[in-house]
C-alpha cells in the first residue's frame, strides 16, 4: 500500500491511478475473459483495476520467445468463436481487421487432402459429389442444431428454482425455432444432442478424412474419444463459434494472433481500465461471507466492492481463497472439477517454410488436420485414459510466421502444432516423456512434410503441466475445466458458483472455467460483467 | 491411500464378529441377567442389563455406568484445528479453553445439521469430537486448506458414562484425587495404571456425572477400579433403555432418532437446520464463517425455516412416541420423536417436531392422537398437548460446585 | 387356421409378459416361438444331464414385482432368492467383498481405505435417491415432446413434477449424474482403484461402453433401480433358472387360455392395404391376426419382418442407426463339485455371490478398448455366479452350475465372423482366469456352453447379441426409444406394434416394456385390462 511498494515499478498502464488503492472492481487475470469483463464494467462508468501475474497480458493469448528470433503466439493459433458482440464492445473489427477465412485441410497420408472452405465447410475441394451432398446434409443438420444451443451460450444459465422471464423466454424461443422446423427436426435435435460425433458421422459420412477431421474437432481439448457419449457435443460447441458472420469459420487476425492481446489491452485501456502487470495476487480478502478486496505478493492490499476473477476456478478458490472462508461442499465440487489438460502445444522454429505435400501453397495459411479416420482419433485418445500420450497422435497444425512474419527472422518460419493426445498426468513424468512425444510428433509430421525435420531450428514442446505453470492453468487444461455435459451450463463451473456469482458475496468468477467455456470468444467475461452490473447497478 | 497387503489381510478376520465386542463387554457380559443386546454403530450393546426400569432409577438415585464406546470419535490436532473445527461447528471454537468440553453440532453448505455431538479441548490444538455417525470423509475434505491432522479412535479409546447422584463418591472412593474440582463441562487427566484416564463432568443423562476415556487396553481395569469403588454407593451397570428415559427427561436430542442427520436422509426435506431442532442458540454468527452460515442466515431473513423442536407435556400418562400431533384436533402439525411418562417429573412428557406456523405463531390448542396397543387392542385416544421448555427436570445437583456426595 | 385377435412374435419374457395381460383383458392371444421352447433370453435348459443352466440372463432383480402379483406368477411357481454380497479378488491374493450386514460391509471397505468406508454411505444415499426417482418411470409409457396431445403434455408435467420434488441442488446433481461416466463419479467419492473398479462394474454389464464412457452412471443406475421384495438394489436367483421366470409366465399365459406355438418362426409381417394382418411363418404358413405385436428387437422387427416400402424413409433411417452392439459373452459351466477360493476365508458368504477379478479401473477400461477394436478382452471382466449354493434345483448334489458373464465380447472378429476356433480361445480366456484364482478349476469342468454374441443371435434373434435390445445411452432412452416419435410401442404400421426391450425402458428381465405395451394396445382397443397395478409407489 506504500509508494515504495516494488510491483508498481513493473509496466503499467496507468499510473497516476496508484495513489487512490480503492476500486469498484478488481479484475484478477488480464487474459482476454479479464479484459473483456474489465472493459464492459469500465465502459458502464466503474473504476476497474486489472492484475497480472504475467509481465504482460493476454493470458493464453500471450506470446513468448522460444528461439532467439522466434516467437511463439501462446496457445492459441487461431480464431473461430471470437463473440461479436465481444468483438463490438472492444472495437476489435473497427480498424480494418476483418481478415480472410482460413481452410481446414484434412490431411490424407497419400497426399490427397479434403480441403474444407467457407463456415466449416460451405464447399469442400477434393471429395466426391455425393460426399459433399452427405456432408452438406450432416452440417446443415449441425448448425442448425447448434443454433439452438448458441441462445443459452449468449446468457447466463438458468438458475433452478428461480427461472426468470428472460430464461422462459430463451427456453420458449429454443422450443419455438425447433417446433417451426418441424417435429422431426425438434425430435432428431433431442435424440442427436448427447450422441457421440462417430455415430453422427458414420450416420452421414463415408469419407474418412472428413469424419477423422469432425471427430478431431469434436474431441479437441476434450477428455473425450470420438466414440464415447457425448462427444457431439464439443462439434455444437465449435459451431456455436462465428467469425465475420460465418457459422464454424476461422481466421487469423491480420498481423498474426500476436495482435490479439493488445487489441484487447487497448481496448481496455480506452475505456479508463487501470491494468498492472508483473502483480501476483496471493490472497482473496474475505469475512464472514463477503469478499472485499485482495493481497498482493508484496503484502499491499486492494479493495473493491467486485472482485472479478478471471482465472481458473480451482485457482480462484483452492489457491487464492482461505477455504475457511468457503463451505466444504463448495471446496469439495470445486475441488472434483475435472480439469486435466489433453493437449499439448509444439512450436517448431524453420529455417524455411515447410510444404505439406499435397496442400496449395495458399492453403498453408489455414488449418492443417492430420486425423486420418475416426478409428485414428479414438486410438490416439485410448493411451489418454491411462496417463499415456498417443503413440499415433492427432494434430492441427498451423503456421504462424505466413500471418505474422516478425515471428520468425526473415526467411525462416514457425509452426504450431496442438498435439492430441498429452495426458496431464503423464505415467512416469513428463521430463523423460517430453522428448519421446516430440519425436513422434516430429514423425509424424515429416511425413506430411517431408524435409520438415532437417529445417527445424528449435523446437518448443509445451505439455499440459508446462501450460499449468506458465499460464497458471491448474491440469493445463485450456477450457479452464473439462467441457462435458456434466460441467456445463448450470454446473459451470459448480452449480453453486454456476451464475458467475459464487458463494462469496462481491466475489465472481469470468473465466473460461464458467459458462460458456473457452477457446477466444469472450463470452465468460462479457456474462459475467452484465450479471456484475445487473447485481450491482 | 490405499492400505498395505498385510494389513489388509490381518484384517480378514473381521467377518467373523459382525457385532464387534467393546473393551468393557466382558464385564458387561458377565453381569448380564437379562442377555439383551441390541447393535450400536456395529458394537454389541445393552439394551438392559437386569431390569430397565430399576436402571433407570440407578441413574436418578444411585450411579450408573453406561459403556459409550461405539461412540464415534475423531481426535482432530494440529497448529489449524481450532480454526479449522470453527470452520466445521456452529459454535465458537475460540471460547472453548483447555480443558473444558462442550456441545455442539455441524452442518453442510445448505444449513442441514450433518451431526451434533461434543467436542473437548484436551490442549490449545488438540480436541476430541465425540458424535453418532461417522463423518471421516466430511471431516477430511473440510481440512482443506487447514494445518490440521483428523484421527479416527473409536476402536483405540473406550468411553464410560458414569451417572447419578453418588457418582463422584464414586469417583472419589476410587482415588481420583481432586476429582471434586472438575466443574460441568471442565475435564482432566487423572492418574491410572501406568497412564491416565480422561474425566469430564458431563453425561448425557442431566444429572451430576462423568464420562472417562481410556486407551482400549486399560478399559477392563478402569472398570474394576470403578465398580469396587462403587459397591457401596450402589454403583449399577445400566443399557440404553435406562438411559433414554433420563435422556428424554433431561430433553436431549437424538441424532437420527430426534432429526435426520443430512446425510443419511434419502428423502431431501427430511434434513433439518439447527434452528428446526432446537440449536438455534448453538450458532454463532459473529465468529468466522463456518459452514451452513450463509443458508442460516438466509433461512431466518427470509423466514423459510419450515420447522420447530420442541418439548411437550401431553395430559395423561400414556407415552405418545411415534403419535400425529394435530391443531385443532384436525390439521396435523408435527410428530413426537421420543415420549416418556417422566418418573422424576410425574408428567407425561415428549419431544416433539412441529411444522411451523406450528410451535411458533400457533402454540395453542395442540393435541396429540395417540394409539395405545392394549391386549391386542388399539385404544385411540385424543390428548391435549402444552409446549413446554426443555429440559422437563432441573437437577441441582447436576452442576454443584463442588459436587454432593449423594 | 382361425384367426385370432392377437399374433405374438416371439415368447421371450416381455411377449410372455404382454400376452399375459392382454389375454387376460379377454383378447384371445397366440404366442409364435421359432424355438422348441418359450423363455427368449431367460431360460433354464439342461444341456447336459441332471444340469439346468440359465442360458442367457442368470440373476434377478429388475423384474417388476407389480407383474408378477397382477400376473399370479408365485402361482406358476416363480420364486425369486435374494443372495448375499460378493467380492473382487485383487491380484495380490486378496480380496474385497460387499456384505449385506452394513457394518461389516463397511469394516471390509475400511480394510482398504476408511474413508472409502464411510464414503459409502454417501455414495449409496445419493445413488437410491436417483433409483427412487427413476423407478416409478418405468411402469408409465414415454411422453412424447413433440406430439402436444394432452396425455403426453400431462405426462411430460408429470415428469416435471417429479424432477421438481428435487432441490435446486438434487437437479443440478441430478443433470450431471446422467451424463457422467461411472469412472468420474466414483472419483467423487473414492479414492482406493479396487472399490471403485467393484462398484463401477454394473455401468458397464451389457452395455457396449467402457467404465469410461459418459451415461455408464446411468447404466449402473439400469442395474440398481430392480428389487427384491422391496429392498431395492437387491440382486436374488429365480429358483430354477431365469428359465422359472419365463416358465411361470407360460403358464399363467396358458391358464388364462392363451396358446403358445413353439417351432413357429416367423418370416414376415402381413400387411393390407397398409395395416397388420397376421404373419407368414418360414415355411409358409399364414397365420392371422387382428393386431400383430413383435416382442423381437426394433431392428429385426422391421428390417427383416416388415417389407421396407411400407415404413417411412426417416423412421427406416433411424431404425437402421439404432445402436445394438452386441458387447457381451457367457459361458456356462457344470462342475462336477464347488470351486475353492483360497483367498476367501473358510465358509466365506461371497461364495454365494456374485465373484469378480477385474480390479482396476484401468484393467476395466482397458477390456474395453479391444472390444471396441473388434476383439474379446484379452483380460475380460467377468461377472461369476453359482446359484446352485442357493437354489438346489439347478444340479445334481455336491455338483454346481456356474454361470460366467463376460464382458467385452464382439459380434464378430475384427469384421469376420467367429470360428470354433475363436470360441474355444475365447473360452479359455475367461477359464485361465478363474483357475488363476481357484486351483484346480479346469479338472472340475463337467461340462460347458460358450455363448457369443454370435450365438445369443442365432439362438434368441438379438440382434448384434445385444442383450438390452439395443444401447442404453441417452439417445435411445425414454422417448427417443427404440425410435423418436414412436416411443409408445405402436409402430408406423397400424396393428403392428412393439413389446420388447427395445422399447421404453429397456433392457433387462424386467417386464415393464410388455407391461407397458400391453396397456398402449388395451387403449387403443378401448379395452380394460383385467388386473393391471400402477407402479408401487416409492414412498
Amino acid at each position: 500500500m506504500t509508494s515504495s511498494d516494488p510491483a508498481r515499478t513493473s509496466a503499467s498502464t496507468s499510473p497516476a491511478s496508484f495513489e487512490a488503492p480503492n476500486f469498484d472492481a478488481i479484475v484478477i487475470g488480464g487474459g482476454h475473459n479479464g479484459l473483456t469483463a474489465a472493459t464492459l464494467l469500465a465502459q458502464n462508468g466503474r473504476k476497474v483495476i486489472v492484475l497480472e501475474a504475467a509481465e504482460s497480458t493476454g493470458g493464453a493469448m500471450r506470446g513468448f520467445e522460444f528461439h532467439p528470433g522466434y516467437c511463439s503466439a501462446g496457445l492459441a493459433h487461431i480464431v473461430n468463436r471470437l463473440d461479436p458482440d465481444v468483438a463490438k464492445l472492444l472495437k476489435l473489427d473497427s480498424k480494418g481487421r476483418r481478415a480472410e477465412t482460413l481452410p481446414t485441410v484434412a490431411l490424407s497420408p497419400d497426399g490427397k487432402h479434403a480441403v474444407l472452405r467457407g463456415g466449416y465447410g460451405e464447399t469442400i475441394d477434393g471429395i466426391s459429389q455425393a460426399e459433399m451432398k452427405a456432408f452438406a446434409a450432416m452440417r446443415k443438420k449441425l448448425v442448425f442444431q447448434a443454433g439452438i444451443l448458441k441462445r443459452f451460450l449468449k446468457r447466463r444459465p438458468p438458475e433452478i428454482g428461480k427461472v426468470g422471464m428472460s430464461d422462459l423466454s430463451t427456453f420458449a424461443g429454443a422450443g419455438f425455432s425447433l417446433i417451426t422446423k418441424g417435429r422431426e427436426e425438434g425430435r432428431d435435435f433431442l435424440r442427436m444432442l448427447l450422441m457421440n460425433v462417430a455415430d453422427v458421422a458414420d450416420e452421414y459420412l463415408s469419407d474418412d478424412r472428413l469424419k477423422g477431421l469432425v471427430a478431431f474437432d469434436a474431441t479437441l481439448g476434450i477428455h473425450l474419444g470420438p466414440r464415447s457419449p457425448t462427444s457431439l457435443l464439443g462439434l455444437y460447441y465449435r459451431l456455436t463459434g462465428e467469425t465475420d458472420g460465418a457459422t464454424g469459420a476461422q481466421h487469423v487476425p491480420q498481423g498474426g494472433m500476436a495482435t490479439l492481446a493488445p487489441a484487447f489491452e487497448n481496448a481496455a485501456a480506452a475505456a479508463g481500465v487501470t491494468i498492472r502487470t508483473g502483480v501476483h495476487v496471493t490472497r482473496i480478502v474475505a469475512d464472514r461471507g463477503a469478499a472485499t478486496g485482495v493481497i498482493l505478493s508484496t503484502g499491499e492490499q486492494l479493495n473493491a466492492s467486485a472482485i472479478v476473477s478471471a482465472i481458473h476456478p480451482q485457482a480462484t478458490f483452492l489457491s487464492l481463497c482461505d477455504t475457511a472462508e468457503l463451505g466444504t461442499g463448495f471446496v469439495r465440487s470445486i475441488s472434483n472439477v475435472r480439469s486435466k489438460g489433453n493437449v499439448a502445444k509444439l512450436d517448431l522454429a524453420l529455417e524455411r517454410p515447410p510444404t505439406f505435400t499435397g496442400v496449395s501453397s495458399a492453403d498453408h495459411r489455414g488449418r492443417l488436420v492430420i486425423a486420418r479416420s475416426i478409428a485414428h482419433v479414438e486410438d490416439a485418445f485410448n493411451p489418454a485414459k491411462y496417463g499415456e500420450f498417443s503413440t499415433d497422435p492427432v494434430l492441427e497444425i498451423t503456421l504462424p510466421s505466413l500471418a505474422n512474419p516478425d515471428l520468425a527472422p526473415s526467411g525462416g518460419a514457425t509452426l504450431s502444432a496442438l498435439a492430441e493426445f498429452a495426458p496431464y498426468d503423464l505415467k512416469g513424468g513428463w521430463e523423460s516423456g517430453k522428448p519421446a512425444f516430440e519425436a513422434i510428433i516430429l514423425e509424424t509430421l515429416e511425413r506430411y512434410a517431408p524435409g520438415l525435420s532437417k529445417s527445424v531450428v528449435a523446437s518448443n514442446l509445451m505439455t499440459p503441466a508446462d501450460m499449468e505453470t506458465q499460464y497458471n492453468l491448474p491440469g493445463g487444461h485450456w477450457h479452464h475445466g473439462e467441457l462435458q455435459a456434466d460441467q456445463l451450463l448450470i454446473n459451470r463451473p459448480v452449480n453453486a458458483a454456476a451464475g458467475y456469482a459464487t458463494p462469496l458475496s462481491g466475489l465472481y468468477l469470468a473465466s473460461a472455467g464458467s459458462h460458456p467455456g473457452g477457446g477466444i470468444s469472450g463470452l465468460p467475461g462479457l456474462l459475467a460483467a452484465r450479471h456484475i452490473l445487473s447485481e450491482r447497478p | 491411500m490405499m492400505l498395505e497387503m498385510n494389513t489388509r489381510r490381518a484384517l480378514q478376520g473381521h467377518i467373523a464378529t459382525p457385532r464387534f465386542e467393546t473393551p468393557f463387554h466382558p464385564r458387561i457380559a458377565a453381569i448380564s441377567e437379562t442377555s439383551d443386546w441390541y447393535t450400536w454403530a456395529g458394537y454389541k450393546a445393552p439394551h438392559s442389563v437386569f431390569d430397565e426400569e430399576l436402571e433407570y432409577f440407578a441413574i436418578r438415585s444411585t450411579a450408573a455406568l453406561f459403556d459409550i464406546s461405539p461412540m464415534v470419535k475423531y481426535r482432530i490436532a494440529g497448529p489449524d484445528a481450532e480454526r479449522y473445527l470453527n470452520r466445521l461447528t456452529v459454535r465458537n471454537v475460540a471460547k472453548l479453553s483447555t480443558g473444558r468440553v462442550h456441545y455442539t453440532a455441524w452442518c453442510d453448505d445448505h444449513g442441514h445439521v450433518l451431526d451434533d455431538g461434543t467436542l473437548f479441548r484436551l490442549s490449545a490444538d488438540t480436541f476430541r469430537l465425540c458424535c453418532q455417525e461417522r463423518h471421516l470423509p466430511w471431516l477430511l475434505d473440510s481440512a482443506i486448506g487447514f494445518d490440521v491432522g483428523i484421527e479416527e479412535e473409536t476402536m483405540q479409546i473406550a468411553g464410560l458414562a458414569l451417572q447419578g447422584p453418588t457418582s463422584f463418591a464414586v469417583l472419589s472412593n476410587a482415588g481420583f484425587d481432586c476429582i471434586e474440582r472438575l466443574k460441568p463441562f471442565q475435564l482432566a487427566d487423572f492418574p491410572h495404571e501406568d497412564g491416565s484416564v480422561t474425566i469430564s463432568r458431563t453425561g448425557f443423562t442431566g444429572d451430576l456425572g462423568y464420562e472417562l476415556f481410556v486407551p482400549a487396553e486399560a478399559a477392563l481395569s478402569l472398570w474394576d477400579r470403578l465398580w469396587t469403588a462403587g459397591q457401596l454407593h450402589g454403583i449399577r451397570a445400566i443399557g440404553y433403555a435406562a438411559l433414554n428415559r433420563a435422556r428424554i427427561e433431561a430433553g436431549f436430542i437424538v441424532a437420527n432418532a430426534d432429526f435426520m442427520t443430512a446425510e443419511t436422509a434419502l428423502r431431501a426435506d427430511r434434513a433439518r437446520m439447527p434452528d428446526e431442532i432446537g440449536l438455534e442458540w448453538l450458532v454463532d454468527t459473529e465468529k468466522p464463517n463456518f459452514n451452513g452460515r450463509k443458508a442460516i442466515l438466509e433461512a431466518r431473513r427470509n423466514q423459510t425455516l419450515k420447522h420447530v423442536l420442541v418439548g411437550l407435556e401431553i395430559e395423561g400418562n400414556i407415552p405418545a412416541d411415534g403419535a400425529i400431533i394435530y391443531h385443532r384436533k384436525k390439521h396435523e402439525a408435527g410428530l413426537v420423536s421420543a415420549a416418556i411418562w417422566s418418573p422424576l417429573a410425574k408428567r407425561n412428557i415428549a419431544i416433539a417436531s412441529l411444522t411451523r406456523p406450528y410451535g411458533t405463531r400457533l402454540t395453542e390448542d395442540l393435541w396429540v392422537e395417540i394409539y395405545a396397543l392394549r391386549e391386542l387392542q388399539y385404544q385411540k385416544m385424543m390428548k391435549r398437548a402444552r409446549i413446554v421448555p426443555r429440559p422437563f427436570i432441573k437437577l441441582d445437583r447436576r452442576a454443584a460446585a463442588p459436587p454432593g456426595l449423594f | 387356421m382361425k384367426k385370432c385377435d392377437v399374433v405374438m412374435i416371439g415368447g421371450g419374457h416381455n411377449g410372455l409378459v404382454a400376452a399375459c395381460y392382454l389375454q387376460r383383458a379377454g383378447l384371445d392371444v397366440l404366442v409364435l416361438e421359432k424355438n422348441d421352447w418359450v423363455g427368449g433370453a431367460a431360460t433354464s435348459r439342461e444341456l447336459t444331464p441332471g444340469f439346468l443352466y440359465s442360458n442367457c440372463s442368470y440373476v434377478c432383480s429388475l423384474f417388476r414385482p407389480e407383474i408378477m402379483r397382477d400376473l399370479e406368477l408365485p402361482k406358476h411357481g416363480l420364486q425369486v432368492i435374494a443372495y448375499e454380497g460378493g467380492a473382487v479378488f485383487t491380484r495380490d491374493g486378496d480380496y474385497i467383498a460387499s456384505y449385506r450386514d452394513h457394518d461389516s460391509h463397511r469394516r471390509e471397505f475400511a480394510r482398504y481405505s476408511k474413508r472409502d468406508a464411510e464414503a459409502y454411505d454417501r455414495y449409496a444415499r445419493d445413488v437410491t435417491r436417483q433409483c427412487r426417482f427413476i423407478q416409478p418411470l418405468l411402469m408409465r409409457t414415454a411422453p412424447d415432446p413433440f406430439s402436444f396431445k394432452p396425455r403426453d403434455i400431462s405426462e411430460l408435467l408429470y415428469l416435471g413434477k417429479k424432477f421438481g420434488e428435487f432441490s435446486a441442488h438434487d437437479m443440478a446433481q441430478t443433470l450431471r449424474f446422467w451424463t457422467m461416466s461411472i469412472s468420474d463419479f466414483l472419483d467423487e467419492y473414492f479414492e482406493t482403484d479396487v472399490i471403485k473398479a467393484y462398484l463401477a462394474l454394473s455401468g458397464i454389464i451389457g452395455t457396449a461402453l467402457g467404465a469410461m464412457s459418459p451415461g455408464t452412471a446411468y447404466v449402473l443406475l439400469h442395474h440398481y433401480m430392480g428389487e427384491v421384495d422391496g429392498s431395492v438394489g437387491a440382486w436374488g436367483y429365480a429358483r430354477g433358472g431365469m428359465g422359472a421366470v419365463t416358465q411361470a409366465l407360460a403358464s399363467s399365459f396358458q391358464a388364462s387360455g392363451g396358446t403358445i406355438r413353439t417351432g413357429a418362426d416367423v418370416a414376415r409381417v402381413m400387411t393390407r392395404s397398409g395395416r397388420a394382418t397376421g404373419v407368414v411363418l418360414a415355411d409358409g404358413e399364414e397365420v392371422r391376426g387382428n393386431l400383430v405385436v413383435s416382442n423381437a428387437d426394433v431392428k429385426r422387427t422391421f428390417l427383416k419382418l416388415v417389407e421396407e416400402d411400407a415404413l417411412p424413409e426417416t423412421f427406416v433411417h433411424r431404425v437402421k442407426h439404432f445402436k445394438m452392439r452386441g458387447s457381451s459373452g457367457k459361458l456356462n459351466i457344470a462342475l462336477d463339485s464347488l470351486p475353492e477360493f483360497p483367498a476367501l476365508p473358510k465358509n466365506s458368504s461371497c461364495i454365494r455371490g456374485d465373484l469378480h477379478f477385474t480390479d482396476s479401473m484401468e484393467r476395466m477400461e482397458r477390456a474395453y478398448d479391444d472390444w471396441k477394436a473388434g476383439r474379446y478382452s484379452a483380460d475380460p471382466f467377468v461377472d461369476m455366479v453359482i446359484p446352485t449354493t442357493l437354489d438346489p434345483t439347478m444340479a445334481p448334489p455336491g455338483k454346481h452350475f456356474m454361470s460366467c458373464f463376460v464382458q467385452y465380447c464382439p459380434p464378430q472378429i475384427e469384421g469376420r465372423d467367429w470360428t470354433d476356433a475363436d470360441r474355444d480361445a475365447f473360452a479359455d480366456t475367461v477359464v485361465s482366469q478363474i483357475a488363476d484364482y481357484s486351483p484346480g478349476f479346469r479338472d472340475r469342468i463337467l461340462h460347458m456352453e460358450v455363448r457369443t454374441p454370435h450365438e445369443i443371435e442365432t439362438e434368441v434373434g438379438l440382434t448384434e447379441g445385444n442383450i438390452f435390445q439395443g444401447e442404453l445411452t441417452f439417445d435411445q432412452l425414454l422417448f427417443n426409444r427404440p425410435v423418436p416419435g414412436y416411443a409408445q410401442y405402436r409402430s408406423p404400421v397400424p396393428g403392428l406394434y412393439l413389446c420388447g426391450s427395445s422399447t421404453h425402458p429397456g433392457g433387462g428381465v424386467m417386464g415393464a416394456p410388455g407391461r407397458n405395451a400391453a396397456a398402449e394396445i388395451l387403449r387403443d382397443l378401448k379395452l380394460k385390462p383385467a388386473e393391471m397395478s400402477p407402479a408401487h409407489d416409492v414412498i
